[in-house]
Formats: structure tokens, C-alpha cells, sequence
């Protein structure tokens, strides 16, 4: 495979961009779509007091769940932590801080940072003090917002289907989910891919996310998430 | 207990009616997961998820589950003919535009205002909103189907809910296994009333008071 960009790399070479309190932004809805290879360097090289900026902290042994329930997470901003219970765990005992952002919302802030813009305006749990706590609001023709940040990562980390040598990526069935977003959103986005093609191999028409987004491409040493509802 | 179906799926029965031809329908984990089985035959509906799927069909067999292909779930599901894959802020975009024709989900209480409160027991952990507040806020209209009482007896139907809310004044349709309600403006309106139970014992049930309608719908599945 040629490398023209300087994209495809190794597992050990991306992993000397992690270092300890980083933030670290992840790709995956419910354990789906997390970039399994990468996770696991992270959690063997010993990076620890992360933030961590995904959908939800998938399972204990799935996902990013596995960097939670390792305690290698100082704070989470997510929607969700349900589905793991040791995250639930962790905070209630107040050794895990944890934002939630209501899910779409989420998404929005992720996709917004990636997008180059400051935030986005908002009437979802506009009500509810969890949501609308501490947040500015804004008057917009004569109807209240809030205003939601918009989130970028020092690191962003997604999963697809295939990559191009310039890093345009195609994603697999409900695997694509946050990865999208996700992967405009890092200031160095790495892409764990399936498969890596030569330029001119996807259709133009059918690439997701264009590869100006993606800086890193390594391959992936295959998922771990089938045993998610089993 | 009616006809031989116990009483989650005849309230997931009663929610299928409110599903007609081309719709667009999200469904919460639980009872409403029941609802498509219930659908009368040749009914058209995309079935959309909100980690990004718009046309999931019904389980795939053992052994044929693709890791890629789950509901918000987790759940592995497959995909209809006619079906696409978005990314998760696009789901939810069809949600916020009011593209999304019904959510049905399950709830722990709902207000006689239509107050919708399903995400949080104080003093047990707390899971997250989810993609809940969307669905509730957002939906064009918004179905709860839950047991009529809690597992201590005690009515889910209340004039005010006790529990935090995950949205206020958004549900349309109230569901149970004693009874139909609708949200109006002026409060619950009895519509039905599934088999064998009287008025009575729903009153006596429920935590609020409510409007009983002129011809109220005896339920029997």
C-alpha cells in the first residue's frame, strides 16, 4: 500500500499522541462503533485522568467503558452511563465527574466544534436543571435558547468501514452512529479502519466523512462488541 | 385477563392502533419493543432508531446478528427494504423537526398534565437522560405505556409527579393495564377500559381525578 499522505500508520506511533488529563473525544453509540484497537493502547500504554467526550460510557468490557471502568477517567461528558454500571459507581462515590447533555444535543456540540462554530441554541430540557444549570440562554425572536458549547478533543477516535489513503472514510451499517461528528471534532481525529484502499477505490458519491477531517489512519485488529447483548 | 395474551402485549395491541400507514415511529426498550407484532398486516411504518437507523425490521434469526446493525438498544436488529443509516445527529434531527410521527415509551409516572417523569429514582444512580427529552419534547405525538401501579401498589397517574421530570406537559396518550387516557387540556379523559376492570377499581388506582368519555371503549384482546 502506498501511504502518499503520511496517514496510515501503527498502533505504537498514535499512541505517543495520548498523554495523561488530555481530553479525548470517542466515536460509538452503546459499546457500537468505538475503535476497539485504539482503546485497548490507551488502556495498556497507562493514560490515566482523562476527559472523555462520547454518546455513553458503552459497558464495563466494551468500548470506552473499558478506560472507565479502569478508572483511567477523571470526567465523562456523555448522555448516557447506564449501560455501565461501574461508571455509576465511580461517580456516586465521587471518583468519576460526569456532565450529561441530552443525547441529539450531544451530538450537535460535537458536530458544532467540528464545524468551527461556538455553540448551538437549544430548547431541549430548557425545564430541567440538569440540563439548563449554569447554561446562558438567549433570546431569539422573542423565544428563550439555551446555549449549548460546542466540544472539541485534544484527540478524537472514531471507527469505520474503510479508508482511503487520504483518510475519506465509509462507515458499516449503525456503526457509522456519533462517528461522523466525532471525526470533525478532534484536533487530531485517528481513524481505526477495517480496511484501508488505495485513492480512487470508494465511490466519490458514498464517502461520509472526507478525509480533510482525518489525520491518522491505522488498521483495526477487529471488534469487540458483538457481545454487547449477549 | 382478556383472551389468553397477557397484559403487556395488550397494551402494546392498544398502541399499535394508533400506528397507520407511512408513519415514522420511534420505540422505547420494553413494552413498546412488543408493538410491531401487533401491527395489522400490511401496515407501512419506518421504525427509526436514534443511534441512526430509519426502517429496522424485526430481529434477525440466531446465528444471522451483525455486530453493526443494532438498535439504540444495543440490540442486534435488521434493516427493512427501503431502510437507511444516518448518523446520530441526523436521527435526532428527524426528531427536533417533528419528522418523528410517534415515540411510545415506557414511564416510572406521568401528571395529569401530561408531565412525563421516566429517567431518574432519587437515591438510586443515575443513568442519564439519554436521547429521552428529545423524543418527549419533540415527538409529534408521544404514547406512554406502563403498568397502571408501581411495584408497591402505588398509582403511576398522579396530579403531580414526585419524581424529576424528564419533560413537562408533552404526553399525548396514556396506556396502562387497567385503562386508556387522553392528555387534554383539561386534564385525563377516560376513553377505555380493558377487561375485566370497572371504573371504580381505576379510580381507585389512580392518583388523580380524571373525565370519564360518553362512550367509554370496553378493551378485550
Amino acid at each position: 500500500m502506498e501511504n502518499p499522505f503520511g496517514k496510515i500508520t501503527t498502533i505504537a506511533s498514535v499512541l505517543e499522541l495520548f498523554h495523561d488529563g488530555m481530553t479525548l473525544m470517542f466515536g460509538g453509540f452503546g459499546g457500537v462503533g468505538s475503535p476497539p484497537t485504539i482503546i485497548d493502547g490507551i488502556l495498556e500504554k497507562g493514560i490515566r485522568e482523562l476527559t472523555l467526550i462520547g454518546n455513553d460510557t458503552g459497558f464495563p468490557h466494551i468500548g470506552i467503558g473499558k478506560l472507565v471502568s479502569h478508572e483511567r477517567a477523571v470526567k465523562v461528558i456523555a448522555s448516557h452511563i447506564g449501560s455501565n454500571p461501574l461508571a455509576g459507581q465511580l461517580m456516586h462515590d465521587g471518583k468519576l465527574e460526569v456532565e450529561f447533555s441530552p443525547q441529539g444535543i450531544l451530538a450537535e456540540r460535537i458536530r458544532a466544534g467540528g464545524v468551527g462554530l461556538a455553540a448551538v441554541l437549544s430548547d431541549i430540557g430548557m425545564d430541567n436543571e440538569m440540563v439548563s444549570k449554569d447554561k446562558p440562554r438567549f433570546n431569539l425572536d422573542g423565544k428563550d435558547y439555551l446555549i449549548e458549547s460546542a466540544l472539541t478533543a485534544e484527540v478524537a477516535i472514531v471507527y469505520a468501514k474503510k479508508a482511503d489513503e487520504f483518510g475519506n472514510l465509509i462507515y458499516d451499517k449503525s456503526a457509522r452512529n456519533t462517528n461522523p461528528l466525532v471525526a470533525m471534532a478532534g484536533n487530531i481525529t485517528i481513524a481505526e479502519v477495517e480496511e484501508i484502499v488505495p485513492i480512487g477505490s470508494l465511490n466519490p458519491e458514498e464517502i461520509i466523512t472526507p478525509g480533510v477531517f482525518v489525520d491518522y489512519l491505522i488498521p483495526s485488529k477487529g471488534v469487540n462488541w458483538k457481545w454487547a447483548w449477549e | 385477563m382478556g383472551m389468553g395474551i397477557d397484559s403487556r402485549n395488550q397494551m402494546a395491541k392498544r398502541a399499535a392502533e394508533e400506528i397507520t400507514n407511512g408513519m415514522v415511529v420511534n420505540l422505547g426498550i420494553g413494552i413498546p419493543s412488543l408493538v410491531p407484532n401487533h401491527l395489522s398486516k400490511g401496515t407501512k411504518v419506518m421504525f427509526h432508531a436514534e443511534n441512526g437507523i430509519t426502517g429496522m425490521g424485526p430481529s434477525p434469526i440466531k446465528g444471522e446478528e451483525d455486530e453493526n446493525l443494532c438498535n439504540a438498544g444495543g440490540f442486534p436488529i435488521t434493516l427493512n427494504s427501503g431502510g437507511s443509516y444516518c448518523d446520530s445527529a441526523i436521527a435526532f434531527g428527524m426528531i427536533r423537526r417533528g419528522r418523528v410521527d410517534i415515540t411510545i415509551l415506557g414511564s416510572l409516572q406521568v401528571s395529569q398534565y401530561g408531565d412525563l417523569a421516566n429517567w431518574i429514582v432519587p437515591g438510586k444512580k443515575v443513568p442519564g437522560m439519554g436521547g429521552a427529552m428529545e423524543l418527549a419534547q419533540k415527538a409529534k405525538k408521544v404514547i406512554v405505556v406502563m403498568s397502571h401501579c408501581d411495584k408497591q401498589g402505588k398509582p403511576k397517574i398522579v396530579s403531580n409527579c414526585s419524581l424529576p421530570l424528564t419533560s413537562a406537559a408533552c404526553v399525548d396518550l396514556i396506556i396502562t393495564d387497567l385503562a386508556v387516557f387522553k392528555v387534554t387540556e383539561e386534564g385525563l379523559l377516560l376513553t377505555e377500559l380493558f377487561a375485566p376492570y370497572s371504573l371504580d377499581y381505576v379510580m381507585n388506582k389512580t392518583g388523580c381525578e380524571f373525565k370519564i368519555c360518553e362512550n367509554v371503549r370496553k378493551l378485550s384482546y
